[in-house]
């Protein structure tokens, strides 16, 4: 395979499964902020 | 009556992705890239992900949540009868859908019995069309029921109807998460296989070889907002319906973002393994990858039966296992493209999701079996095309105009989804919905009636693929015009008394 055709791939997979990655992470961290919160408060 | 609800937000999502996901990811995207620039393509894919799927997603999603009802009862309650007509019409969108869809995945689960001993032999494209689909008539004649295709028909009808009778959280939510797992690791090893076939390189050089001249032309953005519309199942009611489900607290932004990125990441991974294995059979053949590329059913029916045939082993085994993703991406769709019109007369109606899903899903079976003739390939792609663009592509763009711009709705529905979610939108969904969307869509839908009034297919006929004119006012005009006549029909009837009983959200 070509270097552009690599690079684009590389790109594509980064920008693509890793905007998968990050809203999941997002997801789960803010749903664990959420759930330590909702304890804290029912102190 | 309580009103249906997801048992959990990973549930919800899986349902959304899987929904999202289809035929559509394996046979459709791979081509559309490679027919497009290439690795270029992915600029205007995500730019077009951007401004128009997620955005579109985000407003379906909160539609569905701030009004609690299925598609026609969440646009009754934004905008009265003046707007529950656009519901009804997404509705009978996806009831023709749901008609030709299921034939689609018949054969396909056909396929994954055939993969054990290639029963398709040698010459794959003769055996689709003569010996399978007993394609013996002209477009426009039924001829007989073909019962290698009937067969298959009536089982993944009981198996949509049985799993939508069970409901939504016990019934789609729970499919959903035995279906879609399922089917990525069944696909994972799909790719994994083809990328370490000889040739393998080959085919994934030609998919992501960028052509930057390509991204100039306007051509080639229309295909990239084109594909990113059909592939995401906005404009089908589905989205709506599904978010209506959802309880009070849900984050609605970023379930839009991880079932677009997620629909994204399944059709960039299809189009490695499908190129792959494209490089593969060139290889075999001593051809270009050009020359043995592909899409639509031809991709998945005549080609990669020709490939299967050429692997060096386990050809039974990369055959059934490709063919059962098909089956189940196409299942986990069908499911909830159903489940917008069983929605849609359980609440108008006041009747029992039971008769919901028996009559609904049962007329819907029942035409179906047109599809399962001889001549049923013609009507499939006449309808096909007449839907998809003057059907969904029509809904999404009078849904964007009518929301923003004459009921001027989208400060409320944004509020609507700031509230509840932790990522804040910004005035990029307002541009994106209100300009970028429909001008894109408008400028798609002014070439296409263009195209289609003025006969300018490169054809005998100047039809689409030849067709007579006879053929094409039937099978396609009126099929979508009828969805749209319907719908107005439909929303002029009264609403029965109870749909009160689960008010929208303040």
């Amino acid at each position: 395979m070509s270097a552009s055709s690599i690079l684009v791939m590389v790109i594509g997979m980064v920008l693509v499964w890793g905007g998968l990655a990050a809203s999941i992470f997002h997801a789960v961290n803010t749903g664990r902020k959420k759930r330590s919160s909702n304890a804290t408060n029912n102190l | 009556m309580e009103r249906s609800q997801w048992g959990t937000r990973a549930g919800f999502i899986m349902a959304a992705v899987g929904s999202a996901v289809g035929l559509g990811n394996i046979w459709r995207f791979p081509y559309v890239a490679f027919d497009n620039g290439g690795g270029a393509f992915f600029i205007p894919y995500l730019f077009a992900l951007l401004t128009a799927g997620i955005p579109i997603l985000i407003l379906e999603f909160t539609i569905g949540h701030k009004y609690r009802g299925s598609a026609p009862l969440s646009f009754f309650r934004m905008g009265g009868k003046k707007l529950e007509w656009l519901g009804w019409w997404a509705v009978f969108v996806s009831f023709v859908i749901s008609v030709y869809y299921a034939v689609i995945i018949a054969w396909a689960m056909r396929y994954t019995i055939f993969s054990f001993n290639q029963a398709w032999g040698t010459d794959t494209q003769d055996f689709l069309f003569n010996e399978f689909l007993q394609l013996t008539v002209s477009p426009g004649q039924t001829g007989g029921v073909v019962w290698g295709v009937f067969i298959p028909l009536v089982l993944v009808w009981i198996i949509t109807l049985g799993i939508l009778l069970a409901g939504v959280q016990k019934g789609i939510e729970m499919a959903n998460r035995i279906f879609i797992p399922t089917l990525v690791i069944i696909f994972l090893a799909v790719v994994i296989r083809a990328v370490t076939l000889d040739g393998a390189a080959l085919g994934l050089e030609a998919f992501f070889q960028p052509d930057f001249s390509a991204i100039m032309e306007p051509s080639v953005w229309v295909a990239a907002y084109g594909h990113i519309f059909f592939s995401l199942s906005v404009a089908f009611a589905i989205m709506i319906t599904y978010s209506s489900y959802l309880p009070k607290k849900s984050d609605i932004t970023n379930n839009a973002f991880i079932t677009g990125f997620a629909n994204s990441s399944f059709e960039l991974l299809a189009g490695i393994g499908v190129f792959a294995a494209l490089g593969f059979m060139a290889t075999q053949e001593g051809v270009a990858v050009a020359d043995v590329a592909a899409g639509g059913v031809g991709l998945a029916f005549v080609v990669f039966p020709q490939i299967i045939n050429e692997f060096p082993s386990f050809n039974g085994l990369f055959g059934f296992l490709f063919f059962l993703s098909l089956t189940l991406a196409g299942l986990t769709s069908l499911m909830s493209i159903t489940e917008t019109y069983v929605a849609g007369f359980t609440e108008k109606f006041g009747i029992s999701r039971r008769k919901a899903v028996l009559f609904g899903g049962g007329l819907a079976a029942l035409i179906s079996i047109l599809f399962a003739t001889q001549g049923g390939l013609f009507f499939l792609d006449l309808a096909d095309y007449f839907i998809n663009q003057f059907g969904v592509a029509a809904v999404g763009l009078v849904e964007v105009i009518l929301v923003v711009w004459v009921f001027r709705k989208a400060d409320l529905l944004k509020a609507h989804a700031n509230e509840i979610s932790d990522i804040n939108l910004g005035a990029w969904w307002k541009v994106s919905l209100g300009i970028i969307t429909p001008i894109v869509l408008g400028y798609m839908m002014f070439g296409l009636l263009k195209m289609n009034i003025l006969q300018e297919f490169d054809t005998e006929t100047g039809n689409y693929e030849g067709y007579s004119n006879m053929f094409t006012l039937s099978g396609g005009v009126a099929v979508a015009s009828a969805a749209i006549v319907f719908g107005i029909l439909f929303s002029i009837a009264k609403w029965h008394k109870n749909q009160n009983e689960y008010d929208e959200r303040s």
